[in-house]
C-alpha cells in the first residue's frame, strides 16, 4: 500500500475515532438534556444534573465542531455533499442544537419557573433531536442519497427532506437516541445521590435494553437493504475523481466486508457486549464502569457502520457510480500528511486535559451546594 | 447553473450569520484578556477586589460567550451546507486551518472555560489563573486559524489547481500560514478585539461611577480597560494600515473599492475623504479630497501609485480572454483523464482560470462567448463601490474617536479624575456601540471588497453557492433570522440585568461593592490607586 493510501486510510480511522468521540462526548450530554424532565422532578434536582456536565459540556461540544473541521480538512467532498444535500435536517440539527449553550448557560440566571420551563423543554429538543439526526444520517447512507456531480463536481441533491427520514433511518436515529439516554443516564449517576440517582438508574437500564433490541434489528434488517461495490476505479492511493469509477449494487453487499474478514464480528459483538454490560453495571450501581462500557457500545456501533460500508463513505442512490469512497473523495497526499502530524500533537494533548478537567470536577454534585454556589447553573 | 436568486440569498444568509456571529466574538477576544489580567493583579497582590473583578466580569462574559459558540456552530458547517462547490474546490486548503482550530484552539478554550467557571473552589489561585490564561489564549489561537482560512479567500497562497483532481490543492503549508495578509489581518481583527471589550468595560464601569455604585470595582476597571484600549486602539490603526498596505498588492480591486478610484491618475494621488460613488456611471459625486494622502497611505511613499477601475477592467478583460481556454480545456480532460492535448492547453492558460469561470457566468457554452458577454464579466471584477468606500471610512472614522477616547480616558483616569468628568461618563456610555459597528464594517470592507470572488482571481461567488431551490434558502433564512433574533433579545436582556445587579448580584444593588471604601472580608481594602501594578 502507498504512502497516500495509509494516509487515506489512517484519516478514515481517525474520522472514525472522532464519530466515536462526538457520539460519546456530546452524545451523554444531550441524553442528559434529553432525561432531564424524567429524571429531575424538581427544581433543584434538574439544575443538579445540568451542574454534573456543566463543567465539561461545552469542551465535550468541540468534538461536533472538530468532527466538521475534520470531514472539511480530510474528505472536502464528503463535507460538501453531505451537508448540502441533508440541507433541511442539518438545519434542524443546527437550530436545535445551538439553543444548548444558551439553554445551560441562561436557565438558571432567572428563578421565574416559566423561564426555566421553557429553558428546560428546549434542553430536551436539543438534546433528542440531533442524536436523532446524527443516527438517521449514518442510516441514510445504506440505503445511498440521491446526489449526482456535474463536470466541475458541483454536487446536485435530487431526493427531497422526506426521502431521508425512512423507516430504516429512523431505527437508527432510535439506536442513537437511545445510546445517548443511556449514557445520559450513567452520566447523571456518576455525580449524583438520592432520588435523582435512582431515577437515572432506570432510565439507564432502559436506555440500555432498547439500544440493543434496536442494535439487533438492525442488524437483520440491513441483510435485505441491497449493499454498493466497486466494479471498476483507479483505486486507492490515487488522485482521482468521483466520475471514474463503476459501482453496482448486490444484495447483501454490505455484508461482504464481514465475510471476507471474519474478524470483524468483533466490531458488532463489542457493541452487544457494551450495551448488556452497561445495562448490569447501571443496575449494580457501578455507573463509572457503565460509562466505559457504554462508551464500547457506541465505539462498537459506529465500527461496525464503518466497517460494512468501506471503503463507501456517501454511496449515491440516484447514480451510485458517483458514490463518495475514501478513495475519491479524500484530500491530496500533503493536506493529509500534515493534518495527521497536527492530529498526532494535539488530540493527545486534548485527551490530557480533558482528562484533567474530569479529574479537577470528579465527585458528587451536592444539591446543597447547587443551591449556593452562585457560579452553579 | 446555479439560480442567480439563490446565490445571493445565499450570501444574505452567510454575511448576515458572520455577522451576527462577529458581534459576540470580538469580546470573547478581548474581555478574556481582560478576566486574565484582572486575576493576576488578584493572584499576585491578593487584592479581593480583583477576584470579585474577575469574577463579575466573568458573569458577563460567559453571558456573551454562550452566544459566540452557538451562532459560530452554524458557521462552521455553513461551508458545506450553503456553499457546497465552494467546499469541495477548496476544501484541501481552506479545511485545513478550521480543523486545525477545532484541534489547537477551540478544544483548550471550551475545556478551560468550564473550569474557569466552576473551578473557583476546586483549583488553586495558581491553576485558576493559569486556566483563565488558558482560555484566553485559547480564543486567540482560535481567531488566528479563522482568519488563516479567511485570508486563504483574499489572497490564496500556498495552493495550486489540481486538474487530475478537478480542485485547488494545497501546495505549501508554511505559505498558507505566514501569508501577508493572514498575518496583518489576524494581528488587526484580534486587537480590534481588545478594543471592543476595553470599551465595554470602561462603558459598564462608567455607568456605575455615574450612579455612585460599585465605585471601587468600576473606578479600577475604568482604568484597565482605558490603558488597555489606547493601547490596542493605536495596534489597530498601525495593523489597519499594514492590511491596506497587502491588500494594494494582494487585492487591487478591493483597493480601488474602497478609496473610490474609478480612474488611474499620477502619484501623487489625492484621498477621496468624502465621495458618493456612482457604480453605473463610474464616477464620484460631491468629492472632499486631500492631496497626496492616498499615495501616502497605501504605497507609503509620495511617488507610489494604484491602480483605478478603468485600468483594472481592462486587465480583467484580458484574463478573462486568456481563462476561457482554460476552462474548455478542463472539460475536455473532465470526460477525458488522459487527453494530453487537453492537459497542455490547460497548462498554458491556467493562471486565469478563475477568469474563465467568471463568464461562464454570462456564456455557460464558453463557444459562443460574445464580447458583450467579457464585457460585463470584466465589469463583475468591481466590487459594490460605495459599500465599500463607506464601510471602510465608517471603520476608520469609528477607529479615530475610539482613540480620542481612550486618551482622555487614560489622562482622566490616570489623573483620578474621571468620577468628576460626568459628560464624559456619559460619553463612554454612548461608545459601547461604537467598536461593534466599527467590527461589522471592517467585515463588510473585507467581504464585499472580495466581490466578484469567494476566493480572489480563482473562483468567483456566482458558482460557489450549493444547489438549492429558493424555497429552501427562504425557509433557511426565515429560520435563521427568527432563531437569532430570539437569541438575541435573550441575550440582552440577560445582559443589561445583569449589569444593573451589578457584582454582588440580585438585590445587592447598594451591596458591599459599592461602598467606597468596601471592607471585603477577610481585610479591608487598600483603595488608594496609585498602589496598584496593572501589569502584576
Amino acid at each position: 500500500m502507498g504512502l497516500y493510501a495509509m494516509l487515506q486510510v489512517i484519516w478514515w480511522l481517525l474520522l472514525g475515532v472522532l464519530l466515536i468521540g462526538l457520539a460519546v462526548m456530546v452524545g451523554m450530554d444531550m441524553g442528559v438534556g434529553a432525561i432531564l424532565r424524567v429524571v429531575g422532578r424538581t427544581d433543584l434536582e434538574r439544575r443538579v444534573a445540568l451542574n454534573i456536565i456543566g463543567p465539561h459540556w461545552d469542551g465535550n461540544q468541540v468534538w461536533f465542531i472538530l468532527g466538521g473541521g475534520a470531514i472539511f480538512a480530510a474528505f472536502p467532498l464528503i463535507y460538501a455533499t453531505a451537508f448540502s444535500g441533508f440541507y433541511v435536517v442539518m438545519l434542524l440539527l443546527l437550530w436545535t442544537m445551538i439553543v444548548r449553550p444558551l439553554g445551560f448557560e441562561y436557565r438558571s440566571k432567572i428563578a421565574s419557573p416559566a423561564w426555566r420551563n421553557v429553558w428546560d423543554w428546549s434542553l430536551f429538543v436539543s438534546g433528542a433531536i440531533p442524536m436523532i439526526i446524527f443516527g438517521a444520517a449514518i442510516g441514510n447512507l445504506f440505503h445511498g442519497v440521491p446526489f449526482h456531480f456535474q463536470w466541475n463536481l458541483t454536487s446536485v441533491y435530487t431526493g427531497s427532506f422526506l426521502n431521508l427520514l425512512n423507516p430504516f433511518a429512523i431505527l437508527t436515529g432510535l439506536l442513537s437516541l437511545s445510546l445517548s439516554v443511556m449514557m445520559g443516564a450513567l452520566t447523571v449517576m456518576n455525580g449524583a445521590e438520592g432520588d435523582l440517582y435512582e431515577r437515572a438508574r432506570n432510565v439507564a437500564q432502559a436506555g440500555a435494553a432498547t439500544a440493543f433490541a434496536l442494535f439487533a434489528i438492525g442488524g437483520f434488517w440491513v441483510r435485505t437493504i441491497p449493499g454498493y461495490s466497486i466494479v471498476s476505479g483507479p483505486g486507492p492511493g490515487l488522485p482521482q475523481t468521483p466520475l471514474q469509477q463503476i459501482v453496482s449494487l448486490a444484495p447483501g453487499a454490505w455484508q461482504s466486508n464481514f465475510g471476507m474478514h471474519p474478524i470483524l464480528w468483533v466490531l458488532p459483538l463489542a457493541g452487544f457486549v457494551g450495551m448488556l454490560g452497561a445495562l448490569f453495571a447501571g443496575r449494580a450501581g457501578r455507573s463509572h464502569l457503565g460509562w466505559w462500557l457504554g462508551a464500547l457500545a457506541w465505539a462498537g456501533v459506529i465500527a461496525t457502520a464503518g466497517a460494512a460500508l468501506f471503503p463507501f463513505m456517501l454511496p449515491s442512490s440516484s447514480d451510485p457510480s458517483m458514490s463518495l469512497t475514501l478513495w475519491n473523495s479524500s484530500s491530496s497526499q500533503l493536506t493529509l500528511s500534515w493534518m495527521l502530524a497536527m492530529a498526532i500533537i494535539f488530540v493527545p494533548l486534548i485527551l490530557w486535559y480533558t482528562s484533567w478537567a474530569f479529574w479537577i470536577m470528579r465527585g458528587k454534585v451536592s444539591a446543597d451546594h447547587v443551591a449556593r454556589d452562585e457560579h452553579a447553573y | 447553473m446555479i439560480n442567480g436568486t439563490v446565490v445571493e440569498l445565499s450570501r444574505i444568509q452567510f454575511a448576515a450569520t458572520a455577522l451576527y456571529h462577529f458581534l459576540f466574538v470580538p469580546l470573547t477576544l478581548g474581555l478574556s484578556f481582560l478576566l486574565a489580567a484582572m486575576e493576576t493583579v488578584y493572584v499576585t497582590t491578593g487584592k479581593l477586589i480583583y477576584r470579585q473583578m474577575t469574577q463579575f466580569w466573568g458573569k458577563l462574559f460567559m453571558i456573551n460567550f454562550a452566544l459566540g459558540v452557538a451562532t459560530g456552530l452554524t458557521m462552521e458547517f455553513q461551508f458545506g451546507t450553503n456553499w457546497s462547490f465552494y467546499s469541495s474546490f477548496v476544501g484541501d486548503i481552506f479545511g485545513a486551518p478550521l480543523a486545525i482550530e477545532g484541534l489547537m484552539a477551540f478544544f483548550m478554550e471550551s475545556t478551560f472555560v468550564g473550569l474557569m467557571v466552576f473551578g473557583w473552589e476546586r483549583l488553586s489561585k495558581g491553576q485558576h489563573l493559569a486556566v483563565t490564561w488558558l482560555v484566553a489564549l485559547g480564543s486567540n489561537l482560535s481567531a488566528l486559524w479563522i482568519l488563516i482560512a479567511n485570508s486563504f479567500m483574499q489572497d490564496p497562497q500556498g495552493a495550486v489547481f489540481d486538474p487530475t483532481t478537478m480542485r485547488m490543492q494545497l501546495s505549501s503549508f508554511p505559505r498558507l500560514v505566514f501569508s501577508p495578509d493572514a498575518q496583518s489581518k489576524f494581528v488587526h481583527t484580534s486587537i480590534a478585539g481588545y478594543v471592543t471589550a476595553a470599551i465595554f468595560v470602561a462603558g459598564v464601569s462608567a455607568f456605575y461611577l455615574l450612579r455612585n455604585r460599585h465605585t471601587e470595582l468600576a473606578k479600577r476597571s475604568f482604568r484597565m480597560a482605558a490603558l488597555f484600549g489606547v493601547m490596542a486602539t493605536i495596534g489597530v490603526i498601525t495593523l489597519g494600515d499594514a492590511l491596506g498596505f497587502v491588500d494594494a498588492q494582494a487585492q487591487p480591486t478591493k483597493l480601488a473599492a474602497m478609496e473610490g478610484l474609478w480612474r488611474s491618475e499620477a502619484a501623487p494621488m489625492p484621498f477621496n475623504l468624502i465621495a458618493f460613488p456612482d457604480q453605473t456611471k463610474q464616477e464620484n459625486h460631491a468629492v472632499v479630497q486631500v492631496p497626496a494622502l492616498l499615495s501616502l497611505l497605501v504605497t507609503h511613499s509620495l511617488n507610489g501609485t494604484v491602480p483605478g477601475v478603468d485600468e483594472l477592467e481592462q486587465q480583467a478583460a484580458l484574463k478573462i480572454d486568456n481563462g476561457i481556454p482554460a476552462v474548455e480545456a478542463l472539460q475536455a480532460l473532465s470526460k477525458h483523464p488522459n487527453d494530453a492535448a487537453a492537459l497542455a492547453e490547460f497548462k498554458m492558460h491556467e493562471q486565469d482560470l478563475g477568469y474563465g469561470f467568471l463568464v461562464q457566468r454570462y456564456a455557460p457554452d464558453l463557444e459562443k462567448v460574445t464580447p458583450q458577454d467579457i464585457a460585463r464579466a470584466a465589469r463583475d471584477c468591481i466590487p459594490p463601490v460605495a459599500a465599500v468606500f463607506w464601510s471602510f471610512r465608517l471603520m476608520v472614522g469609528f477607529g479615530l474617536l475610539m482613540l480620542a477616547f481612550f486618551v482622555l480616558a487614560v489622562l482622566y483616569s490616570l489623573r483620578n479624575r474621571v468620577q468628576e468628568k460626568v459628560w464624559f461618563l456619559n460619553a463612554a456610555l454612548w461608545m459601547i456601540p461604537v467598536p461593534f459597528l466599527a467590527n461589522e464594517a471592517g467585515w463588510l470592507v473585507a467581504e464585499l471588497g472580495r466581490q466578484p470572488w469567494t476566493v480572489y482571481g480563482m473562483l468567483p461567488t456566482w458558482m460557489s453557492a450549493s444547489t438549492h431551490s429558493v424555497g429552501y434558502m427562504a425557509f433557511s433564512l426565515t429560520g435563521f433570522i427568527a432563531v437569532y433574533t430570539a437569541f438575541i433579545i435573550v441575550e440582552m436582556y440577560l445582559m443589561v440585568r445583569a449589569i444593573r445587579h451589578g457584582p454582588d448580584g440580585p438585590g445587592h444593588e447598594n451591596g458591599p461593592a459599592s461602598r467606597p471604601r468596601p471592607v471585603l472580608a477577610p481585610r479591608p481594602l487598600p483603595a488608594a490607586p496609585h498602589e496598584m501594578n496593572l501589569e502584576g
